[in-house]
């Protein structure tokens, strides 16, 4: 993967780090009070799921083209545990993530012996496979989803359907995963696997086993989409089969390829780009037209058409091309 | 079980597998060349099945002079896309070249949804191919009988144009070392705008040979061109032969899984998939690198 950004190798050791860290935590615990609560919850869980897939494409140079299956199974399993066993948030949210580790384990042990093109193929197509187990195994109820998921109390004490305990609790959630993955991607692990994406010959030479640490990484992935997909299924009260289609794996990858691939806060710029713009073309009426002369073509080709004009003019992406230009002026 | 609809079955998974071979010919024509592992292909089948449709019911052209204009149309932009999209990519990461193409994929498909909606659209049999033969142990529509002959014509002519031919040495010359091939003095930039006509022209070709079979929508090559990556991988890349003869061999085993285990059937090709990844990683024809 030589063509990546060079930003993805230099971690942020800026002086003003921790200004930019204040203000992230205070626009965290504004945000409910400017935007409507269950859009940033909904939001949120994507920007983890994008952060997770951006932990193994950014930092390994692994194109996974089906995380939608940790995502979505998860969910399932989440969705499964809180509504049919009565388990506790707390809980279920465990029994989702732990669900996506081990598929995660299965779907890397096959994969990771694999590189580049192939291994995107083979993810898409394991991915498949998820897609159409959720079809016909009994508990997913297929079409029709699982519906209804009781969101339950966090602790046993507060809540979760008060809007602003949802909020604050998936907030809490988001935080975790975020500093967690930001924790390894600075740690020496993550050193190494940046290694071993820049010169896999070379760190093998090393005596590392290379394929063993990538499917650490592709495990540790899985689970940080399985806590986001768990997270979205329980807080929205729906686990559905969008959440496990080759769509929403394609779209991770465009939120995280639009907010700039490897960067720290990418990822979560590009969730928030992608939903809000989902979420402005679901809330216009049926028979909308632009300038009242043509309707708006549906989201997957508009979808498409960002995936093209991103890759062919800023494949930074949106992150990335601001720190490019900071760099550039600062003349480093 | 009836006898009868064994081979029915078998019957309908011998055509999956050759319309699974078009496509991954295709695939692995463009791989060679381009290096790009083409998703949009699945969109370009759908394009092929749309193209026919239109042409009967707008010009009045019907299916056998669709079956000699559609490719070429759809070989047409195919190339145009090549050279105005995919050129400006070639000198970054292959993966560049996936997301591309999917980017290409979901826009298509999202612009035929928006003008044509989702539902299938029928074309009839051609009257020159209806009917069949009975042929004591089960009945042959003649037109399914003519897909699969047709494809496999195709197919082979494919092979022999690349394997056999002069053109087809230079198209290999020009996947093995572009650089050199081009000190030859052969024009690579357009050998690969011409070798992406091509791989996407054969996806068009398995497009009009399914709208009499398939309902013409929107969304009927998103689904196919998963199957045929698992397809791929299970052939292992490179060999072109090896694509050919694991599409008909996988499809056959797709047909064979609707009878015994109807459920199973739309899952069995991936579940190959992860026995062959696991007991020979690089694919039953693929060389190790």
């Amino acid at each position: 993967m030589t063509h990546l950004p060079d930003t993805v190798t230099k971690p942020t050791t800026s002086n003003h780090t921790l200004i930019w860290y204040g203000l992230g935590l205070i626009a965290l615990l504004a945000a409910p009070f400017l935007f409507y609560p269950v859009f940033l919850v909904k939001l949120l869980c994507f920007a983890l799921f994008a952060c997770a897939f951006n932990l193994l494409l950014g930092s390994c140079g692994l194109l996974s083209f089906g995380h939608a299956a940790f995502f979505g199974a998860a969910g399932y399993v989440a969705g499964h545990a809180a509504k049919e066993w009565g388990l506790p948030f707390e809980l279920a949210i465990l029994c989702g993530t732990a669900s996506a580790a081990v598929l995660g384990f299965l779907f890397g042990y096959v994969s990771v012996r694999r590189s580049g093109l192939q291994f995107a193929m083979i993810t898409l197509a394991l991915a498949q496979l998820i897609y159409f187990l959720a079809w016909q195994l009994p508990f997913t109820h297929a079409e029709d989803g699982l519906s209804a998921i009781p969101r339950g109390k966090v602790l046993g004490l507060f809540d979760l359907d008060n809007i602003m305990v949802l909020y604050y609790t998936t907030a809490a959630i988001f935080l975790f995963g975020f500093i967690a993955m930001h924790r390894m991607t600075n740690s020496t692990f993550g050193q190494l696997l940046r290694a071993i994406r820049d010169n896999e010959p070379r760190a093998i030479s090393l005596g590392y086993e290379v394929n063993r640490y990538k499917l650490m990484a592709f495990v540790l992935s899985a689970t940080f989409a399985g806590l986001a997909g768990s997270t979205k299924a329980i807080a929205l009260k729906i686990a559905a089969l969008t959440d496990v289609h080759w769509a929403t794996s394609g779209s991770v990858i465009l939120m995280t390829l639009l907010g700039g691939l490897g960067t720290l806060l990418g990822p979560v710029v590009g969730a928030g780009v992608v939903q809000a713009i989902e979420d402005h073309l679901s809330s216009l009426p049926a028979d909308f037209a632009v300038f009242g002369l043509f309707r708006l073509p549906p989201i997957t080709a508009i979808i498409g058409a960002i995936f093209i004009i991103c890759i062919l003019l800023f494949r930074r992406g949106i992150v990335g091309e601001i720190q490019h230009w900071l760099d550039r002026r600062s003349g480093k | 079980m009836s006898m009868q609809a064994l081979f029915g079955q078998l019957l309908v998974g011998l055509i999956n597998g050759s319309f699974y071979a078009m496509l991954s010919l295709g695939l692995a024509i463009i791989f060679g060349l381009l290096g790009i592992v083409n998703i949009a292909q699945g969109a370009f089948y759908m394009l092929g099945g749309f193209v026919t449709w239109m042409l009967l019911n707008y010009a009045g052209i019907g299916y056998f002079w669709s079956l000699l204009l559609v490719p070429i149309i759809v070989g047409l932009i195919g190339a145009a896309i090549e050279k105005t999209l995919l050129k400006k990519i070639y000198n970054l990461d292959h993966m560049y070249g996936l997301l591309l193409t999917f980017g290409i994929m979901m826009f298509i498909q999202g612009m035929f949804v928006h003008f044509f909606a989702t539902a299938g659209r029928p074309y009839t049999v051609p009257s020159a191919l209806t009917g069949g033969y009975n042929l004591g142990f089960m009945f042959l529509p003649k037109y399914r009988g003519w897909v699969v002959l047709a494809s496999l014509v195709l197919c082979l002519v494919t092979w022999y144009a690349i394997e056999k031919t002069s053109i087809g040495r230079t198209l290999r010359a020009a996947t093995e070392n572009p650089t050199l091939t081009r000190a030859f003095g052969v024009n690579v930039p357009a050998l690969m705008t011409i070798g992406f006509g091509i791989g996407v022209a054969l996806a068009g070709a398995a497009g009009v040979l399914a709208a009499p079979i398939y309902p013409v929508s929107p969304l009927m090559g998103a689904e196919l061109i998963i199957t045929v990556f698992a397809v791929v991988v299970v052939g292992g890349m490179g060999s072109i032969m090896g694509a050919i003869v694991t599409s008909l061999m996988l499809g056959l085993l797709e047909g064979l899984t609707k009878v015994v285990y109807p459920q199973g059937s739309n899952m069995v090709i991936f579940v190959i998939m992860l026995i062959v990844l696991l007991v020979r990683p690089a694919g039953l024809f693929g060389r190790e690198r």
